[in-house]
């Protein structure tokens, strides 16, 4: 499934909005998720799943191809850990 | 940097806010992308998201844990789960957002 697919289910299932506003409504959520990150903040969608920001400390890297080393800074990179329900979905323990 | 943790609720008021959709509704919108979501991903689909990321279901094989208080072995069962590579859009401005 990509965004227009998910988009155009949505729009099927509410005959009664724009295509457009549809596409503004699946923008912004994506669009919320992602700002809440960047502003170091957590999103939890309990059932889903939870998106956090994860510290990665700074280390001395290699470049693999000459093989020297580098310095890595330390840096924030987005987290998702899966919730317990779509978890058990996935294996068929709920239906 | 933040620290604060949003819910539903606040993806549902952001809906609101953009779109002119009473609250009700929009919170019913955010629950449905979940539902689709959740949906295609149970059916084994990957559902990728441009500029935001990719789920994938990966498929694990069955192998034997330890029980790291007891020591004591347990089978692990072969099981789906789920992961989530950002894109390098969300990459970006989580690293940039989080600059110390």
């Amino acid at each position: 499934m990509i965004r227009s697919e998910l988009i155009q289910k949505i729009a099927e299932e509410n005959p009664h909005l724009y295509q457009r506003d549809v596409e503004r409504i699946v923008n912004t959520f994506f669009e919320e998720v992602t700002g809440a990150m960047a502003r170091g903040d957590r999103v939890e969608l309990r059932g889903f799943g939870a998106f956090s920001v994860k510290k990665r400390d700074a280390r001395i890297g290699r470049n693999p191809r000459t093989g020297e080393t580098v310095h890595v800074e330390e840096k924030y990179v987005p987290f998702f850990k899966t919730g317990k329900l779509l978890r058990d979905r996935l294996n068929g323990k709920v239906e | 940097m933040g620290e604060k943790t949003l819910t539903r609720m606040d993806l549902s008021e952001a809906v609101f806010r953009e779109v002119g959709l009473s609250r009700n509704e929009s919170s019913q919108l955010v629950e449905s992308m979940l539902e689709h979501m959740s949906d295609a991903l149970v059916r084994g689909e990957q559902v990728k998201i441009s500029s935001f990321g990719t789920f994938t279901v990966r498929d694990k094989s069955a192998r034997v844990g330890r029980n790291p208080k007891t020591g004591e072995e347990v089978p692990i069962q072969p099981r789906r789960v789920l992961t989530f590579r950002p894109s390098h859009l969300m990459k970006d401005r989580v690293a940039a957002g989080n600059k110390s």
